[in-house]
């Protein structure tokens, strides 16, 4: 069976110690989430997520305190902006919107961290691999440039 | 040691960076007199021949404008890369893929059908399509393949050096030049003007105030813009936060925003997904629903942040899977 890949990058201060209490509680979700820690949601610059896509992630999550409780104030409006506007710009380039998500969780919520991942799982596992063919075979120089 | 020899040559681009040359003005007199210039189709009458007649390394420097487009591209880059010392990718289009890299938001079956049948034209759809070869009564006739996808010169061939802009302006030119005659070039792979942002050399730069927030766009023919204030500040998207310096501010002195034609400074690798971070960023509401009422306003996202740069971003083109499901 398909395994889809999904990039997580949680903030430290909330969705990664959820994701943490949900490992320490023994919760069991689907194994496809790779965990990336930054300090804050506001640090995910949209590189990275770009970057993911180009390297073979088949989706990104974006995990962040909740509105009005982030550890530095205003650090997850931030993302929340750059997401918006970030969608937008996967829509032109024919990504689906399902495959950029972003939730806010917070410490306490480890069964959040379970259901989302699960529930992101599933929904790139019907949408299938995102086959980015940077150039395709037609084109490819026949031999590398002297 | 004779004159360095230096050739030209013009991919896919609309022929500004000829004209840059031109707009050497007296100076050309001067470089003319320095070097010996053994090849260049749009001024002088040599031929492809001439130059598979060369030996490799012969020709000192090259500068090659225009993205690869074509097979012919693909292969006269090749040509001149063998036969050359240097190569320098002149301009957005060869450095970054320029506006001709907008293409990569369709592929040819999409560019065609809407070239060849969609578009008005005087001549009712006649089912004309270009191919690469047709027999006519003297014989075959053949043209160059066209690709799916646009690439940067650096794509197909090494580069070493680049020199930005749309089209990059004689005094960044003169400055290669004379560094070339004196042996006095950066480290290969320099992109050969500043490595800061344009806002750095922006006159209007002191008007930014300290915390910068959007409650509104405005697209320039919306507003009349205040000719001394930062452009961000009067809510008119400018990308001099995210791109390279050199120009000396060219479009904003014309009092019209950056478009980002110099691509990145050296430590962004990604142009687009930069503006974008910066722009998203200074956005001052914090509920969706607003969020989503000022982000409406970006009508062309991709055209906004790559408008030179989408060949050499990190998704390179639109995902092909997906290129005829909507326009």
């Amino acid at each position: 069976m398909y395994e889809p890949k999904i990039v997580a990058i949680f903030c430290n201060w909330c969705t990664y110690t959820a994701a943490d209490l949900a490992g320490t509680a023994r919760m069991e979700y689907a194994p496809n989430a790779r965990i990336i820690r930054v300090m804050c949601s506001g640090r995910i610059d949209p590189q990275f997520v770009l970057n993911a896509f180009q390297k073979g992630a088949d989706g990104v999550l974006l995990g962040g305190c909740h509105p009005g409780d982030c550890h530095y104030q205003e650090g997850n409006y931030k993302a929340l902006r750059r997401y918006h506007l970030l969608q937008r710009l996967l829509e032109q380039m024919g990504i689906e919107k399902e495959r950029l998500r972003i939730e806010w969780i917070s410490a306490s919520e480890g069964d959040k961290v379970k259901k989302v991942i699960d529930e992101m799982t599933e929904e790139i596992r019907r949408l299938g691999p995102l086959e980015i063919a940077e150039t395709p075979a037609e084109q490819k120089p026949a031999v590398a440039a002297s | 040691m004779g004159k360095p020899k230096v050739a030209f040559y013009w991919c896919a681009g609309c022929g500004g960076c000829e004209e840059a040359v031109v707009d050497l003005a007296e100076n050309i007199l001067d470089v003319v007199e320095a070097v010996d210039i053994v090849f260049w189709p749009v001024a002088l009458d040599f031929k492809k021949e001439d130059v598979e007649n060369m030996e490799e390394g012969e020709i000192d420097v090259s500068f090659i404008n225009g993205a690869v487009r074509l097979s012919e591209q693909e292969e006269m880059a090749k040509l001149l890369r063998a036969k050359s010392k240097l190569v320098i990718a002149f301009g957005s289009c060869s450095h970054l893929g320029g506006i001709p890299g907008l293409g990569n938001l369709w592929n040819k079956d999409t560019i065609f059908q809407r070239a060849y049948h969609e578009v008005p034209s005087l001549e009712k759809d006649n089912g004309v399509h270009p191919e690469t070869k047709i027999k006519v009564k003297e014989g075959t006739l053949e043209l160059p393949e066209f690709y799916h996808t646009v690439r940067t010169l650096n794509q197909v061939i090494e580069t070493d050096y680049y020199l930005p802009g749309c089209p990059p302006t004689p005094k960044l030119l003169l400055n290669a030049v004379q560094a070339i005659l004196k042996g006095e070039l950066p480290p290969k792979g320099s992109v050969l003007a500043p490595d800061k942002a344009l806002c750095d050399e922006c006159g209007r730069n002191e008007t930014k105030p300290e915390k910068l927030l959007l409650q509104d766009i405005k697209r320039p023919h919306e507003i009349h813009i205040d000719p001394e204030k930062c452009l961000l500040a009067q809510g008119v998207i400018c990308m001099g936060p995210a791109t390279r310096s050199g120009c000396e501010a060219l479009c904003v002195n014309g009092n019209m925003p950056c478009t980002g034609c110099f691509g990145p400074t050296s430590r962004v690798l990604d142009q687009g997904a930069k503006a974008l971070s910066a722009i998203a960023s200074i956005i001052d509401y914090n509920e969706e629903e607003d969020i989503e009422q000022i982000m409406d306003k970006i009508v062309d996202p991709v055209g906004l942040f790559y408008r030179y740069s989408l060949p050499a971003s990190m998704l390179k083109r639109r995902n092909l899977a997906n290129t005829t499901k909507s326009s």
